[in-house]
């Protein structure tokens, strides 16, 4: 049982809870991420550490209501707690070489990409952070991301805040100017993320991603969460969940996210 | 009946026809009566050789004497003397090849039941038995059992005995390890499994759940900064194999390890009042022919699909599961697709499954398992059209512990190397079960946990007298 400290709704439908969980608070690293189950007949589900502070012995977690364990999940209040919270699993990010960081949040994937951001900041690299929305309303983290961030942009869809257009439109601006990037981590929907490493690949910037597939036990069990990354199948809860986005195969990993669409129909019915 | 003394008194069992419908138990397991009846099969040895085929030496005659004599619970405390799973090895250990392949009665007619008995007297337990557990007051040191499979649960059912103070920590939600994630309810219901481990905490073993050793906490902080002064590693086999053929994938193929946990511990075939889904299918095939594969052909069949195959590459003869589990399987309409190797599998554009395609294969020399090798034979390549594929080849052990673990050596395939009696590379780290010995059975894991437990004790006690 960990309990939920606080609650925030950062957008509709986006929720942040900072949760009492000291032995994960105590090892989380950038990168990691925890299962929950909400009920005793609940589905086991992925969320990415968004922080931690060690002395409080808290994590931060921020999720979108999309399907029937985030829902259930979302009626949580601040003083409930969490039946099941296991972490932190998963590899911590590995930082390619050089100094000059771009990170990139799209959607949700915000929150994965800050705790990057700010590991990277408090170790003396030089970051550039892009967030990305469909609209205004949706973005969170702005004034997080800005503090630990040399440079900040926004971008979203509909140009309601920021520059309109893709996380990518203003990643292709920084490399058109010149801006030194040593490498770029991205965080969001696979469309995004893909987009992404389809320009650094002309480039030859090494990026990263993060992935959140589906998965059950999270220790490397299940298999469930298979990748292909260079064309080996790799386990995204023991091997990842960060891979090199010029290797990756995002056709099959968004076809296996897909795997239980009609049933989430099913549920919501 | 007329060989009421040469067989076996059979156990009544669900219909096939209408257990196929259901998760629950199979057999019913004897009644009294029978169950009396049955125990008069054996012979009462002086130097009983059962025995010596029992992973934890349970006192078989002892046990089957007080069941015809019909003290049931004297039978149960006999068999909890060195057995502290009786109804779950009564259900799933391989008593042909064990116990009941040395009874004297099985040289001439059909062993004695002992599995049957054990289960009776077990089950009899649950119901009718004392409940309350002797307290033993726990002051020893503090010892950590990672798991709470099998061997886990042994050794830590051994060492609260000793009066330890024992911890176990488990990774899942819900403990008891493959007992809960793998073995199917139709098997082994979970409520038995549940029922063991209430026991052992009633006795004082506690139980962290949600705990990945290795990542929440590791060994060497468990050692050094916890305060635990052994540690039991007893993480199972969790590491599932694919064939390595292209189309693995593809939206449809699954480990039977997910295939299983998804419906087991996750019970997707409650869904959708249960929240874990699982993809069913029409035509569903498993490859592998042990009791894993048996066990997820059946699952297979009970969550609904129309056809079941068991795809495998040798021969009826060579199949390792036990014939209990194959012959189940017969009865419920599994087909088998025997010297059937699949080279590929194949998907619609949309990524999901459509088929196998297989190639026919014959038996040439024995191999270095000394089962006769298969070779495909040329040219006979072939599609079994599928929508859901289970790989049901085997597991390997879980990499986490020796991964975060400097010090615990590992051989080739990354089992944790132990001695007979679990002593691993590292003073005070034990360990047993799966992932000392690759994948095998809940009895052999319990063996380990029992004896891992002995030299714990004895560990614990010489440094206890090296200090004064």
């Amino acid at each position: 049982m960990n309990k939920i400290v606080e609650r925030k709704d950062l957008a509709p439908s986006l929720i942040q809870f900072i949760v009492d969980a000291p032995l994960i608070a105590r090892r989380a690293q950038p990168g990691q991420f925890i299962i929950l189950k909400v009920r005793e007949q609940g589905e086991r589900i992925p969320l990415t550490i968004a922080d931690f502070d060690r002395e409080k012995g808290t994590i931060t977690l921020v999720f979108q209501v999309v399907g029937k364990t985030t829902s259930l999940l979302g009626q949580l209040q601040q003083g409930d707690s969490i039946p099941d919270l296991v972490g932190p699993l998963g590899e911590p990010t590995e930082h390619p070489q050089g100094k000059y960081a771009v990170c990139i949040g799209g959607g949700v994937g915000v929150a994965p990409v800050y705790p990057e951001a700010k590991g990277l900041h408090g170790h003396g690299y030089h970051v550039t952070s892009i967030i990305g929305a469909r609209n205004k309303e949706l973005l969170f983290f702005e004034e997080e991301m800005a503090g630990v961030s040399d440079k900040f942009y926004v971008a979203t869809d509909d140009g309601s805040k920021g520059q309109k257009g893709f996380v990518t439109t203003i990643l292709q601006q920084l490399i058109d100017e010149g801006q030194p990037i040593d490498f770029v981590i991205a965080v969001g929907p696979i469309p995004m993320m893909k987009a992404v490493a389809d320009l650094t690949r002309k480039h030859q910037i090494k990026t990263i991603v993060s992935l959140n597939s589906l998965m059950v036990d999270g220790t490397g069990m299940c298999g469930g969460c298979r990748v292909t990354v260079g064309g080996e199948v790799k386990f995204t809860c023991v091997d990842g969940p960060a891979f090199d986005a010029h290797l990756l195969d995002f056709d099959e990993q968004m076809r296996r996210l897909s795997m239980y669409k009609d049933k989430e129909q099913e549920v919501k019915e | 009946m007329a060989d009421k003394k040469t067989r076996k008194h059979p156990m009544p069992a669900q219909p096939a026809e209408e257990r196929i419908k259901n998760f629950n138990e199979v057999p019913y397991g004897y009644s009294i009566e029978t169950a009396m009846e049955e125990a008069k099969r054996c012979l009462q040895c002086k130097a009983p050789r059962c025995v010596q085929g029992c992973p934890v030496g349970i006192n078989i005659p002892g046990f089957i004497r007080k069941i015809k004599e019909e003290d049931f619970q004297g039978a149960i405390d006999v068999l909890k003397d060195k057995n502290s799973l009786p109804a779950v090895c009564g259900r799933v250990c391989p008593q042909e090849e064990q116990c009941e392949k040395l009874c004297v009665v099985g040289i001439k007619n059909e062993p004695v039941a002992i599995g049957r008995l054990e289960r009776f007297a077990a089950d009899w337990a649950a119901k009718h038995g004392k409940t309350e557990v002797e307290p033993v007051p726990l002051k020893g040191p503090k010892v950590a059992i990672v798991g709470s499979g099998p061997s886990g649960l042994a050794a830590a059912g051994e060492l609260v005995k000793k009066g330890y103070r024992v911890t176990i920590f488990e990774a899942l939600h819900q403990p008891g390890g493959v007992l809960m994630y793998g073995i199917p309810e139709f098997r082994l219901p979970k409520s038995i499994v549940q029922q063991e481990i209430d026991a052992l905490k009633k006795s004082g073993v506690e139980v962290q759940v949600n705990t990945v050793v290795g990542r929440t906490i590791t060994v060497d902080e468990l050692m050094n900064e916890e305060g635990y002064e052994a540690v039991f590693v007893g993480s199972g086999a969790g590491l599932p194999y694919f064939l390595g053929i292209p189309g693995e994938n593809l939206n449809g193929v699954y480990s039977a390890n997910e295939f299983l946990t998804r419906t087991n511990l996750m019970r997707a075939y409650l869904f959708p009042q249960w929240d874990t889904p699982i993809h069913i299918g029409k035509k569903v095939a498993v490859v592998g022919a042990g009791n894993v594969a048996m066990d997820a052909a059946r699952t297979a069949l009970r969550l609904g699909a129309e056809e079941v195959h068991i795809v495998y590459r040798r021969s009826e003869a060579e199949m390792p599961a036990r014939n209990e589990e194959i012959e189940h399987a017969r009865e419920e309409g599994i087909k088998f697709s025997l010297l059937t190797n699949p080279v590929e599998i194949l998907g619609d554009e949309k990524g999901w499954v459509t088929g196998i395609k297989c190639v026919k294969m014959e038996l040439g020399e024995p191999d270095s398992s000394g089962r006769r090798r298969p070779l495909p034979i040329a040219g006979s390549e072939f599609v079994l059209p599928m929508d859901v594929v289970v790989v049901a080849v085997g597991q390997g052990p879980n990499p986490l512990i020796p991964r975060t673990t400097a010090g615990l050596e590992t051989n080739k395939w990354g089992n944790i190397i132990a001695d007979e009696a679990g002593a691993t590379s590292m003073p005070g780290v034990f360990a047993g079960g799966d992932v000392v010995t690759g994948a095998a059975t809940v009895i052999k894991a319990m063996g380990a946990g029992k004896a891992a437990a002995e030299a714990i004790d004895a560990f614990l006690q010489s440094k206890k007298g090296g200090k004064e």
